[in-house]
């Protein structure tokens, strides 16, 4: 076998890595910043500490939150338009099923789960599959928050302006959870971290 | 392996330390006067706002309309101070000042305003605190209004003082939407002092704060004169 056939391609290619980060700064600060703006008017009955919250008070939570909106959807429709130009998403996420779903829970159960390096297995899938779409229930039941007269179709969609504010922090609530596992996975598996900042080496024989 | 897991360890606590810093519970706009430097930032970024906002606008979209049944009773009061402290202004010797570029700058009574022809709506106040009410205004259209007092709507800001103290100012385009009254009436009887006695500022197309109460002048004119929650770090279009 010849050395030169076997060629070393990153686990996770560049733009992934950079819109990755982006991301992260857009996620935490939009969290931060709306926990703030859901503490003027609560929906629920309680409010969140000052620890989490971003901007100290109403008017600076709504500036953070309508400054990093663009980086938020703008990176976010890169990603999007990346992911399937490439065949990032066909790669990674497909196929899909939720029999495979609950096949590979029970195995995990079990310990019978092998991890594949560089291949998401279908909890993954669910998992990131889950949280794209609860980024795009984010975005438009925020647009029709924002602009309940304007965009109104966004608000509409959502069940009115009302329920849109439901919608989009329960959007946010799977966010914020997604982020907790995920962090808590990169806990548990630290070498997972250091590719998503170098790009990492997968030896990939080419033929 | 060694170096390797070092590099690890640098990271993770970069990471953290960045994680730390980034929820540590920063006051912004906390003085107006002296920003600093996120504040300029969100300045920046609160003015391309306004810009999007504006080319969002469409003048023809109407805010939804509710029926009678939908009204929020009681209504909800808010404003900067306590209702107590709501201002009482005298309808008898009220007159609205005009101000800037209107040609006919003659002040305004309230009989002189009924006299108007009237339009009545029920529409959904949003506070920029997130909560919304559904009310009742009847009043003079702002666009008509403007067109019997000959005031020059190609400038580009109409400006609002009232009998509190509050002050606030919106684009021309928003004023001449079809929606934008004067209100005189809200439920079906003359506003009462908590509720913008005697005349305010109704816009459906705007959030609540953009909805002056007591309004004692009117001015037009291409200076941006901001508002009084404006000044402090609010976006100034805050359309809705």
């Amino acid at each position: 076998m010849a050395e030169s056939r076997i060629r070393a391609r990153p686990v996770h290619p560049w733009p992934l890595r950079l819109m990755h980060w982006l991301n992260a700064v857009a996620i935490v600060t939009m969290i931060g910043s709306g926990l703030q703006i859901y503490n003027a008017s609560p929906l629920f009955d309680f409010t969140f500490p000052p620890l989490v919250t971003i901007g100290g008070w109403l008017g600076a939570g709504i500036a953070w939150h309508l400054a990093f909106i663009w980086l938020m959807m703008v990176n976010g429709l890169a990603y999007l338009i990346w992911g399937g130009l490439t065949g990032h998403f066909r790669r990674k996420f497909f196929p899909f099923s939720l029999r495979a779903v609950a096949r590979e829970i029970w195995a995990a159960l079990r310990f019978r789960l092998p991890h594949r390096h560089g291949v998401y297995n279908s909890v993954q899938r669910l998992f990131y599959l889950g949280v794209i779409f609860a980024g795009v229930v984010v975005v438009i039941s925020g647009l029709g928050i924002w602009k309940p007269v304007q965009l109104w179709f966004f608000t509409d969609l959502c069940g009115g302006y009302f329920v849109a504010r439901y919608v989009h922090f329960f959007a946010m609530a799977a966010i914020a959870a997604f982020v907790v596992i995920h962090l808590l996975l990169v806990i548990a598996v630290p070498k997972s971290l250091p590719p998503m900042i170098t790009g990492g080496k997968i030896l990939d024989p080419q033929s | 392996m060694k170096k390797l897991d070092l590099n690890r360890r640098k990271l993770l606590a970069r990471a953290m330390a960045l994680g730390v810093v980034s929820t540590l519970p920063a006051c912004d706009y906390d003085d107006p006067s002296n920003p600093d430097l996120a504040d300029k930032f969100l300045h920046m970024m609160s003015a391309f706002n306004d810009r999007v906002q504006q080319a969002l606008f469409n003048p023809h979209t109407l805010a939804p309309i509710f029926s009678p049944d939908q009204i929020t009773n009681p209504p909800r009061f808010n404003a900067f101070y306590d209702i107590s402290q709501a201002p009482v202004v005298d309808p008898a010797t009220y007159r609205l000042e005009l101000g800037g570029q209107i040609q006919q700058q003659t002040p305004w009574g309230l009989q002189a305003l009924r006299a108007l022809p009237q339009e009545s709506q029920i529409t959904r106040l949003i506070c920029v605190e997130g909560w919304r009410v559904i009310g009742q205004w009847a009043g003079v259209r702002l666009s008509e209004f403007f067109r019997r007092v000959g005031a020059d709507t190609t400038c580009k800001y109409v400006s609002f003082k009232c009998a509190d103290g509050y002050y606030s100012s919106i684009d021309m385009e928003s004023a001449l939407h079809p929606q934008t009254i004067l209100a005189l009436d809200f439920l079906g009887a003359p506003l009462t002092p908590p509720f913008g006695a005697p005349v305010r500022l109704r816009i459906p197309t705007k959030l609540g704060f953009k909805n002056p109460k007591s309004v004692m002048q009117i001015s037009v004119g291409n200076v941006y004169t901001g508002g009084y929650w404006e000044d402090q770090g609010y976006n100034w279009f805050s359309g809705s």
